[in-house]
């Protein structure tokens, strides 16, 4: 018998692998660099050696755009589980699961608030809520927040981190792209600005709708971004994808988004972005 | 082309009346014929009300259903074909253009499939890349110029996922599309006539009225995927289709469309003129009603169906 055991414990791929680990020294997932815990945390998740952008909560991500304290809206907008979804396993229970998790009724938090002095709205994605994925919760707070901007004149800012739709809620989800793309027609029509910030991973049924619809559409580095994913891709034309496809500076290059910004810049260049608009 | 398992039981019959139309003019093969018919019709709408949602999938995908091109060349005369988006290419998987129905001008858009192999990859099997919805955007705005109501026929199993379509803003094209059919001023009416799907299905599928095809089938992604997703298995696609709710009655009772459009007994494969003239009823009317009605309507009606979809109390709850 051995003396030592060690206990098998496999991440998640994709998931818990880009948040920023446990432990008081941890290892970047971007340059392997063993750094101190507490100073990428005081750095906005951002490696302080290589500036990877370690994945961050919805709640995170609006104290660092906000001012100061901020209003929460819609916090009790749960799913009915519309269609009583099973696969391997019940859509109530992985609800229950990501509820525990984030302390949230679904994937998006919607919070008014103060950006450099200015009222904002901001809607941030919750990736740890079953990937982030948009169903009909996800759609009709954003909405909402788009109506909200609307009838305030704020600015909308929404930041995204999904999957995509979200498959256990079927054609409700799909049809939240259309729902929310409406709603910004209006905004769009109203002249009020909507800023749409693509952090890792937008894919999917998000960036085909209001993840690419911003006036402006700006992506953290190095975050993946596409409407297909990688792997559907490989499957489709059986080829290696090359490096960096689907990548923030690869939209760049092929039009697709406005500015690559560092979180740690993301505020800063929002609040420039308004000023230019509105002032 | 996959044979139908539940199309079996029909087989012999439907060869039987074959054999018996030969005999046009001989009475008592003739009502032979009209009775074989009756039962074969019987006995096909009963199957078919109750195929499985997996079932209504291959049946949606059928190879002999009718395609865009094919309802173009029944429902309209004088159809003048408009291509390519201006920016990059012409995208053989949409079809756009205007014709008269029933007298009247209008602006289709549609999916196009391929009959043949080479049709197939022509088409590009019916999944458009994004210089395909570009090119319906110009031509769904041509339409609002000119005052022309559009009607979209949707049949496709997605949006082209591949590296140029990537490369071009796939992700793009189809927001881009989502959000200006919101704001045009004619009326549009929708029918998914076989495959609805996604996003690449709704990208030229915000209207005023949505309609299905009773066997067609509408869904966030193909079963295959999902399956792939959730169950690690594409084997488990019918498992899949029937957890999602893809069948036009489960969208009805969603509240996810208005319409389901009624094919012959036997599925729109086994008889292209009945399904003709049932989508001709269906169009005819939902054109007489959205004629009427002003700009501001037609906006505000638009706006308030897909507003309403993701209902409170039933899709969702406050807790």
């Amino acid at each position: 018998m051995a003396w030592f055991k060690r206990e098998d414990q496999k991440l998640p791929v994709g998931e818990q692998v880009n948040r920023v680990p446990e432990g008081l020294w941890i290892k970047c997932t971007g340059c392997r660099e063993i750094i101190y815990r507490k100073d990428v945390l005081q750095n906005a998740s951002v490696c302080p050696k290589c500036a990877f952008h370690f994945r961050i909560t919805a709640r995170e991500r609006l104290e660092l755009l906000f001012d100061g304290p901020y209003e929460e809206f819609d916090r009790e907008l749960a799913s009915a589980d519309p269609l009583k979804f099973r696969d391997t396993k019940a859509y109530a229970s992985r609800l229950k699961d990501g509820q525990e998790k984030t302390g949230g009724k679904d994937a998006l938090v919607s919070a008014s608030g103060k950006l450099d002095n200015r009222d904002v709205l901001i809607c941030a994605m919750e990736y740890g809520f079953i990937g982030g994925s948009m169903g009909v919760v996800v759609g009709e707070k954003i909405t909402r927040a788009t109506e909200r901007a609307m009838s305030t004149r704020a600015p909308l800012i929404v930041v995204s981190c999904s999957g995509g739709a979200r498959m256990m809620e079927g054609a409700l989800s799909l049809m939240q792209m259309a729902k929310i793309s409406s709603a910004l027609a209006r905004l769009d029509d109203a002249k009020i600005p909507f800023i749409s910030v693509l952090t890792d991973p937008t894919t999917g049924g998000v960036t085909a709708s209001f993840a690419m619809l911003g006036d402006l559409n700006i992506a953290e580095p190095g975050a993946l971004i596409g409407f297909a994913g990688p792997r559907v891709i490989e499957q489709t034309i059986r080829q290696k994808l090359p490096e960096g496809f689907q990548r923030s500076e690869f939209l760049l290059t092929h039009g697709m988004i406005d500015a690559v910004v560092d979180r740690r810049e993301m505020k800063a260049s929002i609040a420039r972005s308004l000023r230019l608009f509105l002032n | 082309m996959p044979e139908l398992d539940f199309e079996a039981p029909f087989a012999e019959g439907l060869k039987r009346l074959t054999e018996l139309r030969a005999y046009r003019g001989d009475p008592g093969k003739e009502r032979e014929a009209a009775i074989l018919k009756a039962q074969l019709d019987k006995d096909r709408r009963e199957v078919y009300a109750n195929l499985t949602s997996w079932q209504r999938t291959l049946v949606a995908r059928h190879g002999n259903r009718p395609y865009t091109l094919d309802y173009i060349g029944a429902l309209l005369t004088d159809f003048m074909e408009v291509k390519g988006d201006r920016r990059f290419a012409d995208d053989p998987a949409i079809i756009c253009g205007f014709g008269m129905f029933s007298g009247r001008p209008v602006c289709v858009i549609g999916h196009q499939k391929g009959r043949d192999t080479k049709a197939k990859i022509h088409r590009n099997f019916g999944m458009p890349k994004p210089e395909g919805y570009r090119k319906a955007m110009r031509v769904m705005r041509m339409a609002e110029k000119f005052g022309r109501p559009i009607i979209t026929f949707v049949d496709t199993p997605g949006a082209y996922p591949g590296l140029d379509a990537e490369e071009r803003g796939q992700a793009e094209a189809i927001a881009f599309n989502l959000r200006e059919m919101a704001k045009l001023t004619v009326p549009v009416i929708v029918t998914v006539v076989g495959e609805g799907g996604s996003g690449g299905a709704l990208a030229i599928a915000v209207g005023n009225r949505v309609n299905m095809l009773e066997n067609s089938v509408y869904s966030v992604i193909t079963p295959e995927g999902c399956a792939s997703i959730l169950w690690r298995d594409a084997a488990k696609a019918p498992e899949a289709a029937k957890a999602m709710k893809v069948a036009a009655p489960d969208m009805k009772a969603l509240g996810l469309i208005d319409d389901i459009i009624e094919e012959p007994p036997g599925g729109a494969h086994s008889d292209h003129d009945a399904t003709f003239d049932s989508v001709r009823k269906v169009l005819a009317r939902q054109l007489g009603e959205l004629s009427g009605k002003s700009v501001k309507e037609l906006l505000d009606e638009r706006y308030d169906k897909f507003r309403a979809m993701g209902r409170l109390g039933q899709d969702l709850v406050v807790s």
